[in-house]
């Protein structure tokens, strides 16, 4: 018995990978599916210890938000040196913690719009859409007003629960602002369920269960790359298209503070970028020498793009939170 | 009757729970301010209660004819069917709503039927979506637990009724309906707590913010607006509903008095006649609406099995030893826990609460408290499969704690004195008296256990590292990755590996009670 | 010596008075009518109900604080004698040891007992391929297993036809011969009773003091008298 529950303990404890002692070790807390094997952790993690000599450790946590719920649980004592995989919905929330400090960068990439945070820098970014199959559907709505006349069947994500949820959130708000519930009601009996999360939405899309999802408009290439298969596009929307800009950020009581600001300049160079497209599926921050992977050319371009400032996403949050509630709630 | 010594095992059982389930809550309602519910919140303690209720009714009611019906007659495959009874239960939620969706989806076959027969389609989305998956995922619960029940009825008292020429309805009034009075409230309130807290089903064929439950808004509390308050404070408007629960099937239980008979293979009378197409009807019924969504799962599962990656390998292998540590961990707390409140120990009350705990506990906030608790002392992803072990054990614990506690009693009540009478105490009395007679659901209940544990994505991912994943969270990992088929192949596997694990525990105790 | 010194048990509503003495080795049957406290006072003696005043010693040692396996007594219940989970062999050897293997030595005395008891060559059968009087044997053979100097039998015979349970009645007066044991044997019938020595009528939640059978019913009091009609 006890023999047994030795072993037992020496299976449980011996999970951590042990660094030797002199190498410094940069832990970077992301979410889940960044550091998987199919994810873009494990090609960075390679290509950072190549160069600065250390051991970079990523920690997953579910999504953006669980992130910046942990970091929060943890406060000054976390163990993160840099926490990655925030968006623009909820770094005005991580600001206000007071747990980051300035990264002290200027940012010089290709985003849609200008960037100036002083705590966060973006590493990729992509436009929310809905994604739908073009055998079964040969007109797709060409807004929100359209999409909410029709009989189409969607599926989206719970704002309360996913990035992407709170993205659409902020999408009609910033699109239709007081008119907002009116869109909402419009698209309730379009809405065949809400999801906690973007896997759900989108295993649901893949198996029928509705004629569009809300996803990102670099979802088709993914099918189009590693699957052969262009039957998947995303719809333009007149509207102009909501972005979701994904960003790190240096924890204030970091104690490897210039790796951790090695790490964050090393984020927006070739060796982290080129990595981004095909693991990530998002448009990286700045575009690699070599260009995009050819299917992205394939990808549609909004004609506008549209993002709330942080603090506005912030503030709007509840109110918004609200309306979609009470219309969806009929 | 003497009523024995302090039972030490028990007691500090009983404490641990408190710790994990209450002492959690506490430390995060320490580390917040206050909580005010809001409209919100109560119209989503209406919406919980409403749908778990309805679920347990159904799931219970619908139980009866098929446990019955499976209780009397005797077949070809009928072991096979009730090992396989037991699967939906055990299918990690995520891949039970594939499967569901598989036969009564939009795409499904239920609605491609409809069509070619000119009939409207109906949607799996909606209050009714969720009862149908409680139903799916709760009626095979329900059918084990009256099964065992009919299982405890003496075959002397189906004798004695076939003596007095009982008809079926007489054999009903004296002999069945007395034993489902004290097993059916049991049942109805494990569903009713299972249906309280379900997340997954709600959030996915809800349809929408009106089905909100409180588990959910736990969530949102805790993720979005990081308000521990706030999610303290609907944890423990929970734990009141639990407790209610609990109260309730507390004052409904009646003890069946049944003596024990000896042993002589049971017979329930199987009438003829419309009964026997009725009973063949309920098996066929129930036997369909489970096993399709499973043939789906499978269907749908096997081409991803060629498209496996590696790490699926050494994650099943590290999901397998978390579920056979916490089935370990569960199933000897149970037991010790039955045992004393069968024996009508000192502090039995508080031992009862203890093991009903966790079914009130919210998952999400529990291991937000641990993570508070162990956070300051240790790494926490280093911990993180001890961690998901013990939670795992603890949150299947009152499922085998209800199913070893009639039995334990009935233990008690037959074979109590003989094994005072003979000095049987401690491990002997264990060895010779309590593993031998429990054999068949403490099997079960590992089986249960072992299974939950697999297929439980739970807390681990509040706390993976960059290794440790376990299957469910390698499932989740290849679905957030556009992997839909590889992912539905790692699904196929976990579904199967728990499956095998229950199979191999519920095979195994009722060979042992055999013997 | 077994001294019932003022005892009183009390069971919910019902309460059962007794105050007597018995010697070792005496045969004693319990009769009386249904409801009137026999089965109470031998789970007095056994120990599964607590005094609720006075005390039962055994050889002048207070019972009170000893649990029902360390009293020195051996009990055949009505129900329940055998463990049906286990072999025969099995269920006698608990009343010797709780260790998985037995010694040679504990097997022989096993088959011997058997063979005394007319069980011979059953000990790997399992209870539920006994007769009833099987079982009341092999129940018995446990007994001369554990030899303790009180035996008690709370109608583990009922069950059995007129001519099996005189044989049994027999069988517990051989038994108690070889262990020299002290026997209260509950029975509803005289016949059965008239087989041990002396009688202890209970009635009324009262236990009489035990009396020699032959006078007890050639001279039988009122109630006694009524109860055998």
């Amino acid at each position: 018995m006890s023999a047994m529950r030795t072993i037992l303990a020496a299976a449980l404890t011996t999970t951590a990978t042990m660094a030797a002692a002199e190498t410094p070790v940069l832990t970077v807390y992301t979410y889940d599916s960044f550091v998987s094997e199919w994810g873009p952790g494990p090609a960075i993690e390679k290509a950072f210890e190549a160069e600065c000599g250390c051991d970079l450790r990523f920690v997953g946590a579910e999504d953006g938000a669980a992130l910046l719920a942990r970091v929060r649980l943890e406060g000054a004592r976390s163990e993160a040196d840099v926490v990655l995989g925030l968006d623009t919905n909820l770094t005005a929330a991580a600001a206000a913690t007071g747990l980051f400090a300035q990264h002290g960068q200027t940012f010089a990439g290709d985003l849609p719009v200008a960037w100036a945070d002083p705590l966060f820098l973006p590493f990729d970014w992509g436009w929310f859409a809905f994604v739908y199959d073009r055998t079964k559907l040969s007109t797709p709505p060409k807004s929100f007003v359209e999409l909410g006349a029709s009989d189409l069947k969607i599926v989206i994500q719970d704002p309360r629960s996913s990035t992407p949820g709170l993205g659409l959130l902020m999408w009609v708000k910033d699109a239709y602002g007081d008119k907002a519930p009116e869109v909402w009601t419009a698209l309730a009996d379009n809405i065949v369920t809400v999801t906690p999360g973007w896997s759900e939405a989108y295993g649901l899309f893949l198996s029928g269960e509705a004629d569009m999802a809300l996803s990102y408009t670099t979802s088709p290439a993914y099918h189009l790359i590693a699957e052969k298969d262009d039957t998947k596009a995303a719809a333009p929307f007149d509207e102009g298209h909501y972005l979701q800009v994904e960003v790190a950020g240096k924890l204030a009581a970091t104690d490897q503070p210039e790796l951790a600001d090695r790490f964050l300049a090393f984020m927006e160079t070739e060796g982290f970028q080129a990595a981004i497209p095909e693991t990530n599926w998002m448009y990286p921050a700045k575009t690699p020498a070599a260009g995009l992977p050819a299917g992205f050319g394939t990808l549609i371009k909004p004609v506008k793009t549209l993002l709330l400032g942080s603090a506005e996403a912030e503030a709007l949050r509840g109110p918004a939170l609200d309306e979609w509630r009470a219309a969806l709630s009929r | 009757m003497a009523r024995g010594p302090f039972p030490l095992g028990a007691a500090a059982t009983a404490a641990g729970l408190a710790l994990l389930t209450l002492g959690t809550l506490a430390v995060v309602a320490v580390r917040a301010g206050g909580f005010t519910p809001a409209a919100a919140d109560w119209s989503a303690v209406r919406f919980t209660v409403l749908q778990a209720a309805v679920s347990a009714g159904l799931s219970v009611g619908l139980a009866i004819p098929v446990a019955r019906a499976l209780a009397r007659r005797r077949f070809a495959g009928r072991g096979a069917l009730i090992v396989l009874m037991g699967a939906p239960f055990l299918l990690p939620v995520v891949v039970a709503i594939i499967g569901l969706l598989a036969i009564f989806g939009r795409a499904g076959l239920v609605n491609q039927a409809l069509t070619a027969a000119g009939l409207p389609p109906v949607s799996i989305f909606g209050f009714h979506g969720v009862i149908l998956a409680h139903l799916f995922l709760n009626l095979p619960l329900a059918v084990r637990m009256l099964l065992q029940g009919w299982a405890a009825i003496p075959a002397e008292r189906f004798r004695l009724a076939a003596s007095l020429d009982f008809d079926p309805a007489a054999t009903f009034r004296h002999l069945e309906r007395p034993m489902l009075r004290a097993v059916a409230p049991g049942a109805a309130v494990v569903i009713f707590l299972v249906c309280l807290t379900s997340f997954a089903v709600v959030l996915t064929l809800g349809g929408g913010p009106a089905a909100t439950n409180v588990e959910l808004a736990i969530y949102q509390a805790l993720r979005f607006e990081f308000d521990l308050g706030r999610a303290a404070g609907l944890a423990a408007v929970q734990f009141m509903l639990c407790a209610a629960a609990v109260a309730l099937a507390g004052r409904l239980a009646i003890p069946t008095g049944f003596g024990a008979g000896l042993e002589r293979v049971a017979r329930v009378p199987a009438p003829g006649g419309w009964r026997r197409t009725g009973d063949a009807g309920a098996i066929g019924l129930a036997a369909a609406f489970l096993f399709a969504p499973l043939l789906a799962v499978l269907w749908r599962g096997a081409p991803g099995l060629l498209a496996l990656p590696a790490s699926v390998w050494s994650a099943l292998a590290r999901s397998l030893v978390v579920a056979v540590g916490a089935t370990a961990l569960s199933v000897t707390a149970a037991l010790v826990l039955a045992l004393a409140v069968a024996r009508e120990a000192p502090g039995r009350r508080l031992f009862e609460v203890a093991a009903m705990l966790p079914m009130a506990a919210s998952g999400l906030v529990l291991g937000t408290g641990l993570f508070l608790m162990v956070h300051p002392f240790a790494r926490v992803e280093d911990l993180a499969l001890s961690v998901t072990l013990v939670v795992n054990a603890v949150m299947s614990l009152p499922f085998v704690y209800r199913l070893l506690l009639p039995q334990a009693r009935a233990l008690q009540a037959d074979y109590g004195q003989l094994a005072a009478a003979l000095d049987l105490t401690g491990t002997a009395r264990l060895r010779w008296l309590v593993l031998p007679r429990l054999a068949a659901p403490l099997g079960f209940g590992a089986g249960l256990a072992a299974a939950m544990s697999m297929g439980d994505l739970g807390v681990v991912a509040l706390f993976a590292g960059e290794s440790g994943a376990t299957l469910p969270l390698v499932v989740s990992r290849l679905a957030a990755a556009y992997r839909t088929e590889a992912a539905a192949g790692a699904a196929l596997v976990l579904t199967l590996a728990g499956f095998a694990l229950f199979a191999l525990c519920d095979r195994g105790g009722r060979w042992l009670a055999g013997t | 010596m077994l001294e019932l010194e003022g005892l009183v048990v009390v069971q919910g509503d019902f309460r059962l008075s007794a105050s007597w003495s018995a010697a070792a080795g005496d045969r004693i049957a319990v009769i009386g009518p249904s409801g009137g406290g026999k089965s109470t006072l031998l789970m007095a003696i056994a120990g599964f109900l607590a005094a609720q005043a006075g005390r039962i010693l055994w050889q002048g040692q207070d019972l009170g604080p000893v649990p029902p396996g360390k009293r020195p007594v051996s009990v055949l219940f009505q129900e329940q004698n055998l463990f049906p989970h286990l072999t025969v062999e099995r269920n006698l050897a608990l009343g010797l040891t709780t260790r998985a293997g037995l010694s040679e030595d504990e097997r022989d005395r096993i088959a011997r007992v058997l063979t005394r008891v007319g069980l011979e060559g059953m000990g790997p059968r399992r209870p539920a391929e006994l007769s009833g009087g099987q079982i009341g044997r092999a129940a018995l053979a446990r007994a001369l297993l554990r030899a303790r100097p009180v035996l008690l039998l709370d109608e583990p015979f009922a069950a059995l036809g007129p001519a099996l349970r005189a044989e049994m009645v027999a069988l517990v007066n051989e038994v108690a011969d070889e262990t020299g044991a002290l026997v209260l044997m509950v029975t509803h019938d005289p016949v059965d009773a008239r087989a041990m020595a002396r009688t202890v009528f209970v009635e009324g939640g009262t236990a009489w003091p035990p009396q020699d059978t032959q006078n007890l019913f050639a001279d039988p009091p009122p109630a006694l008298r009524a109860y055998l009609g």
